[in-house]
């Protein structure tokens, strides 16, 4: 019989001093020093063996975002950590159910994808990821100025920013040429004439004011505050729609939809405007860089009027335009959130820490392909920028001066009560569907005031 | 002589017989697992639901006690009054039109014709399909640019210019009621068949030889041999259409300018998407006086019969 040596561990060829001494000081590196302290370890932190962690992120527009974290960075992550991820991703519109019923049961994942403010509706929920967002912030150029409102909580980071889906406006070169316009309209103005007439060759805008969760209130709030619409004060606490601004917004989006735009837009998804586009039946839309990019990987099948590939004829434009009192878009900002229930949540920062690596952020940033871009502005000098398409390469800068809903005052849940209301996209849907500007915007006033100061 | 006879031993029954042979306890025990089921999914969904319309509940904050006030700002608000309202036209109409075209085809199948069992079979294809997936198909035949009904009236003359059909909220509405009325149709249709089927033929033979006429037959033969299990139908379709939501979220999730909300989209839109669960609850919690009143009428109806 076999005397079991007491120097001997579970591991062949290490003896137990080593292992001792390897397993501690990765133990304590992964408790002290994260990340660096573990790559400064060489081995993956002493986590309990079985330890398992549970990621949400939304399906991506971009497929191969997904099909990257899923085959290659999960598992490397995994790895290095010495924990079990799972990665699961859903339909944008399944997160917030998800989100609500596991902060209720206290069960669920460890990880939520995050978007627009959403740290301010959970904030009682959410792990204070301070250190890890300042230490990304200081070493990759600070993050947009969107992130702070958004994401940080009396002063606290509640959400790991991690990227923003730019919109801007794609549009039919060739076709804007037809009427005249061999650079993009950069006023309001402009635009509703070179919309009008093309729509009078049957070529229309196209644009969703429907109750969406993208295009719908990354259009309609930029042309709010481009008009110098607000919906309160800077306190927060004053409603101040019901102004000149907004009722000259509300005049032009009127005149625009009237004149320019494809009226069915009303009951538009945030996809229908993408179908619409490839298909050669609308002129322009406000989007992310989807359409650019599919037409890009189905030009075989996406043709033009003339047999090209479409994508030849595709450019984008910066929106919001001048003329008004500004340009402020309203962007896909998004993060992640650790769950204060969760009982990984050393792990799960360790996993973001891992994550916003710029060797590993990069290979996430690059498939992205601008689509996606970082939270933070050093990315903005990536040599990827000068190798894609140059249509694509508006996104470079596209998140600066992106403002949040809540304008002007602090976005809080409150500003998302009149997001999830769709109160300013329906002031304007309402105006649209015929009556008086004005009326609208008393209607919107009605709202915010029982949301903001009821 | 005197025989003793061997006197019976009192023996004592084992508990499981003697609990067995209890009524009551039994009865108790088989009625446990179904009053646990209700208890579980049932009754403390619905204290909760009371519960969090009392308070200022929202995601991740117990909230406290704030009385009725969830329900007096639900009732000053215009977009739940919209939807409210909504909520009855919704209903009405689409019960009136399943119970009508339910009463006609269930009529036509049951009278014997080729292929009746195949035309029974698939008539049940729009109530077995998930509502999902059904309501993403008429989503694309009513889609405001690709519609397959726009391109098959225009082609046809019969328009000039695209019919709004979910871009203009009062078209949006109807185009609800008639993917709710296509849906739930042959729930009506096949429990009045049912119905129809236990229904004596020879009283329309007397009918008919006492001259009566196909509208006379149905009216005074078969409508009131009918009409309990209509009642039952009817109840069951107003509970299921006022509390409707799965159908409005994907066709249109309350747009355009919240004109196709119904209690519940509109619930769901405050207590999830903003995070208001005592706000959310208590607008849902609106159909509850409504439900209750029209089973209690059902109950009260069906007591009648039973007693007449």
């Amino acid at each position: 019989m076999d005397t079991p040596d007491s120097r001997k561990t579970p591991i062949p060829g290490v003896d137990r001093r080593t292992f001792i001494k390897v397993g501690g000081a990765a133990g304590i590196a992964a408790a002290a020093g994260g990340l660096e302290g573990v790559l400064a370890a060489r081995r993956a932190p002493a986590y309990a063996q079985g330890m398992e962690l549970h990621w949400v992120r939304w399906n991506d527009f971009i497929p191969e975002c997904d099909t990257l974290l899923k085959t290659q960075q999960v598992p490397e992550a995994s790895k290095a950590l010495g924990a079990k991820i799972t990665l699961e991703t859903i339909g944008f519109n399944d997160l917030q159910p998800r989100i609500t019923a596991a902060i209720q049961s206290r069960a669920g994942a460890d990880i939520f994808m995050l978007y627009y403010n959403w740290p301010q509706l959970y904030a009682s929920a959410l792990v204070d990821v301070s250190d890890l967002a300042e230490a990304v912030a200081k070493e990759q150029g600070g993050f947009y100025d969107v992130f702070k409102p958004s994401f940080q909580v009396g002063g606290k980071w509640l959400g790991m920013p991690h990227s923003i889906v730019g919109n801007t406006i794609a549009y039919r070169r060739s076709w804007f040429k037809e009427v005249g316009y061999e650079k993009f309209p950069d006023t309001w103005d402009e635009v509703r004439k070179a919309g009008a007439a093309l729509k009078k060759k049957g070529k229309p805008w196209g644009q969703t004011l429907g109750h969406t969760f993208g295009d719908a209130p990354t259009w309609a709030y930029p042309v709010l505050w481009s008009f110098g619409g607000a919906e309160t004060d800077r306190s927060g606490k004053k409603v101040v729609i019901n102004s000149k601004g907004t009722i000259e917004s509300v005049k032009w989006m009127q005149a625009f939809w009237k004149e320019a735009c494809d009226e069915g837009g009303l009951a538009w998804d945030d996809s229908n405007n993408n179908r619409a586009f490839l298909a050669g039946e609308i002129s322009a839309s406000l989007n992310g860089a989807s359409i650019y990019i599919v037409a890009k990987r189905q030009k075989d099948r996406i043709k033009d009027e003339r047999g090209e590939p479409m994508v030849q004829d595709i450019d984008h434009a910066f929106f919001p335009f001048k003329g008004g009192a500004g340009q402020f878009p309203l962007y896909f900002s998004n993060g992640h959130g650790i769950m204060k229930y969760s009982k990984n949540q050393k792990l799960a920062g360790d996993l973001l820490r891992w994550l916003h690596k710029p060797e590993n952020f990069e290979k996430w940033f690059e498939t992205a392909s601008g689509y996606s871009v970082a939270p933070t502005k050093s990315w903005e000098k990536h040599a990827m920028w000068d190798k894609i398409d140059k249509p694509l390469q508006i996104f470079r800068t596209a998140a600066r001066d992106t403002r949040i809903f809540g304008f002007a005052g602090p976005s809080t849940a409150k500003s998302t009560e009149v997001y999830s209301k769709y109160v300013i996209v329906d002031m304007f849907a309402k105006a649209v569907q015929g009556g008086k500007a004005e009326d609208a915007v008393k209607w919107a006033e009605g709202e915010l005031k029982k949301i903001y100061e009821g | 002589m005197e025989v003793a006879l061997p006197r019976p031993r009192a023996v004592r029954e084992p508990f499981l017989t003697r609990f067995l042979d209890n009524e009551r306890l039994l009865a108790a025990l088989l009625l446990a697992p179904a009053v646990l089921i209700l208890a579980v999914f049932i009754a403390y969904p619905f204290v909760m639901g009371v519960w969090l319309s009392l308070s200022s509940t929202s995601v991740g904050n117990p909230g406290e006690f704030v009385g009725l006030k969830n329900f007096l700002k639900a009732w000053d608000d215009s977009i739940f009054r919209t939807a409210f309202g909504n909520t009855f036209f919704y209903t009405f109409w689409a019960t009136i039109f399943k119970l009508a075209l339910g009463m006609w085809l269930a009529l036509l199948l049951n009278r014997h014709f080729r292929g009746k069992r195949i035309v029974r079979a698939s008539m049940l294809l729009p109530f077995i399909i998930p509502t999902v997936l059904s309501t993403f198909a008429w989503r694309w035949m009513f889609d405001p640019t690709f519609s397959v009904l726009n391109w098959l009236l225009y082609k046809t003359g019969l328009i000039v210019t695209k019919l709004p059909f979910l871009s203009d909220g009062t078209w949006a509405l109807w185009c609800a009621i008639v993917v709710n009325t296509w849906r739930g149709m042959p729930f009506f249709a096949i429990t009045l068949l049912a119905g129809l089927q236990t229904i004596n033929p020879d009283l329309h033979e007397a009918a008919s030889l006492d001259g009566a006429n196909a509208w006379r037959r149905f009216w005074h033969v078969t409508w009131p041999l009918l009409k309990p299990i209509t009642i039952v139908v009817v109840v069951f379709s107003v509970i299921q259409t006022f509390s409707d939501f799965q159908l409005i979220y994907v066709l249109t999730g309350g747009g355009p300018a919240n004109s196709t909300h119904l209690v519940a989209t509109y619930a769901y839109q405050i207590g999830v998407a903003a995070g208001l669960l005592g706000e959310g609850a208590a607008i849902s919690l609106f159909m509850f006086p409504v439900l209750f009143f029209v089973v209690w009428i059902q109950l009260r109806y069906l007591r009648r019969l039973e007693g007449a």
